[in-house]
């Protein structure tokens, strides 16, 4: 079997009923999605398949056969963000951040088929994923924003940054 | 794990491999037997992927619709236009991915939510086993599917539907208790009810009082046994179920 993840091309040596997710996690070292449920009911494991969200928890490898994969790690690099990276990072949309990937995939789909900023739409897109920090408001202001199109200067608002000056305080 | 897993890639194939179906396991979309593998609820020795197996895709006729076994949940909410209960009965079932992956045929021979929608639509199952394909009404398919490998259910295009569900708040649970109500082309009146113990139920002493809602309501329970499980008591559901029957019967009066 084969696979294309964020771009690489791979033979997949696992047998063809393993989870999609041990594929990516135990086999190919790719980690954003997380096990959460592992039944489907949770959300952090999902990535796109061929561009379409899905629980990687619940797909038998051999059901995607020659599929394009794409999790967190296809979206952005920490130096060269997406806008939906960029609008989570904004937003403080991550608390524990288990979560946040699968949560970034969803988003991210949902405007890659043109969705809008509107709240209730989001929420029918996400309803499928659980954050256990209850942070749902600043996830969907962030998947809004990115819905529009904003864009940010992450050296101003980023916790990162943040961090960063009072680092050069101290 | 399993020793022998199959992917046909045609449905030919897929009822070849298939046979009569003993000791093999079918998986659709996985969203019921890939968690019940994952949790060691189930060690299959021998498993049918239909994921290649070209029994996907939604077919008009004219005014007949046929729905292939691998189609996704989430392609009936297309059919809204056409056929608005069946399409807000899909809208029900879990979320938006979860429902991209699922199929059609598999929570119909699975969880079911979508079986009392087909009943009311008066719809028809195609089935294959090891005597053959035949084509039967779902409410027999239902009843008797053991050994049997679906192919595609059809029914004929309504002049109206209605789908009224008791909502519970979480977007994983099974359907407590849904009713979908339909207005047949030739003017006659077809009440279903899912959640009930078993599998989807026609409600025909409802069906029979069709013209007085309230009549109809109270007549429904005679139709059924109540489920009584952790989502709701059977006392609840025999609450419930005159509600959402009058809820649709009242919806089908306002869409004529």
């Amino acid at each position: 079997m084969n696979l294309t993840v964020n771009g690489v091309a791979a033979t997949i040596e696992s047998g063809p009923l393993t989870s999609l997710l041990d594929v990516l996690r135990e086999e190919l070292g790719v980690t954003s999605p997380k096990a959460g449920c592992e039944q489907g009911g949770c959300g952090a494991c999902t990535v796109l398949v061929d561009g379409e969200p899905r629980r990687s928890c619940l797909t038998p490898v051999a059901s995607v056969d020659g599929a394009a994969i794409t999790t967190v790690e296809g979206l952005g690099s920490p130096e060269n963000m997406s806008p939906v990276q960029q609008a989570f990072t904004h937003h403080y949309a991550a608390q524990c951040g288990f979560c946040t990937s699968g949560m970034m995939m969803a988003a991210q789909a949902y405007i890659d088929r043109g969705g809008s900023d509107d709240h209730e739409a989001i929420q029918e897109a996400l309803g499928g994923h659980v954050c256990r920090c209850t942070g749902y408001v600043k996830i969907i202001d962030a998947v809004a924003a990115a819905a529009r199109g904003e864009s940010f200067d992450l050296t101003v608002t980023a916790p990162g940054a943040a961090m960063t000056t009072l680092g050069g305080v101290a | 794990m399993a020793s022998e897993v199959l992917v046909p890639s045609s449905p030919a194939e897929a009822v070849a491999l298939f046979g009569d179906g003993a000791g093999t396991t079918v998986i659709g979309g996985g969203t019921v037997v890939v968690p019940d593998m994952t949790y060691g609820r189930l060690h299959p020795d021998r498993v049918l992927l239909l994921s290649q197996a070209g029994l996907d895709g939604v077919t008009v006729d004219g005014d007949t619709i046929t729905i292939g076994a691998t189609t996704r949940v989430n392609a009936l909410l297309e059919l809204e236009g056409k056929v608005a209960a069946l399409a807000a009965c899909a809208r029900n079932v879990a979320d938006y991915e979860v429902r991209g992956q699922a199929t059609v045929g598999g929570n119909i021979c699975g969880y079911g939510d979508l079986q009392g929608c087909l009943l009311a639509l008066d719809a028809t199952a195609r089935s294959a086993g090891v005597d053959g394909e035949r084509t039967e009404p779902l409410e027999a398919f239902l009843a008797n599917r053991s050994g049997r490998l679906l192919l595609d259910v059809s029914f004929e295009l309504p002049a109206a539907s209605a789908f009224a569900v008791l909502e519970y708040p979480h977007t994983h649970e099974f359907t407590v208790l849904a009713v979908t109500g339909v207005r047949t082309a030739g003017g006659d009146t077809l009440l279903a009810a899912t959640g009930v113990a078993g599998p989807g139920a026609r409600l025909r002493s409802a069906e029979a009082l069709a013209s007085d809602p309230d009549a109809a309501a109270a007549a429904a329970a005679s139709d059924v046994t109540f489920a009584d499980d952790a989502l709701a008591s059977a006392w609840y559901r025999g609450q419930t179920l005159p509600v959402l029957v009058r809820r649709v019967l009242n919806q089908l009066e306002e869409s004529s």
